[in-house]
């Protein structure tokens, strides 16, 4: 069965994501990123943030609400038990601190198949309360057995 | 951020060493919001087919992550950039070794070729990681 190519182009409404202090300590402490910048609001403020910064891989934290939708949307019409996460990039830019708004927005880049895999590629683009970038994802499942 | 520009092509990086415990995959599931139970449920997991629960790919990415930041003395400004391919299952409670050489050195930006790896295991492959000593 050929895969559903009708979700190409689609963008979902934006998430907003408020981020907050003791969720960075909470994350920079699971994948031990070990800087005082992620846990003492005048460490980061010395070191030229505007407060607590999160570490890059932040990122995943406030994207998912935006791909949850996407990912579960019956127009894309994954297969969630045969879904596996191939491959995943991010380029980031403003640094994201305690107190942001992110508002991160999901569209659907790619629907492809290849050697009896469907490849759906994702892209996020995440703003903060300034309206600069804070990172760009590109997000990309494979689904066994198409 | 000194160390950064001293790099040169074909340059090992420091390899970054983690052992994951047995429990990290339910702080990072907390943490991240992913409660996938394949991740924190064994007998799900095989269940499913698996030999066990299997940590969160994105947890491999940030020690790829960390361990490209690590050469910026952990500044997360430096990472510019991530791509990574997932290629592998990981496992609790086995070491990761996170290592990397230089690609390409252009201007204040660097590119690094990365592998994860427990034992013979790559789980992550192909990464590239771009840092800048801006």
């Amino acid at each position: 069965m050929p895969v559903k190519t009708d979700a190409i182009g689609k963008q979902w409404p934006a998430a907003t994501y408020e981020v907050g202090a003791e969720k960075i300590r909470e994350f920079a402490d699971a994948v031990g990123a070990g800087s005082d910048v992620h846990r003492d609001h005048d460490a980061a403020k010395s070191a030229g943030f505007r407060d607590l910064v999160a570490p890059p891989m932040f990122c995943v934290v406030y994207s998912a609400r935006a791909m949850g939708p996407a990912i579960l949307d019956p127009d894309v019409g994954i297969n969630l038990a045969a879904m596996l996460h191939g491959s995943q990039e991010f380029e980031w830019d403003e640094p994201v601190c305690d107190g942001d708004v992110i508002e991160t927005t999901a569209t659907c880049k790619e629907i492809y198949e290849k050697d009896g895999k469907g490849f759906h590629v994702f892209e996020t683009r995440s703003t903060n309360q300034d309206g600069k970038q804070t990172v760009k994802g590109t997000w990309t499942n494979i689904v066994r057995g198409v | 951020m000194a160390d950064l520009k001293d790099l040169k092509e074909g340059d090992s990086i420091p390899e970054l060493k983690i052992t994951p415990d047995k429990y990290l995959p339910h702080r990072y599931a907390g943490a991240s919001g992913d409660f996938n139970p394949i991740h924190i449920d064994p007998e799900f997991a095989k269940a499913v087919g698996l030999p066990g629960n299997i940590l969160h790919g994105l947890w491999m990415m940030a020690q790829v992550a960390r361990g490209n930041a690590q050469l910026a003395g952990g500044d997360p400004r430096a990472l510019k950039r991530l791509s990574v391919q997932f290629r592998g299952m990981g496992f609790p409670e086995q070491e990761l070794v996170i290592s990397g050489t230089v690609k390409e050195v252009s201007g204040d930006r660097v590119v690094i070729d990365t592998v994860a790896a427990q034992g013979e295991n790559q789980v992550i492959r192909n990464a590239q990681a771009e840092l800048s000593a801006d």
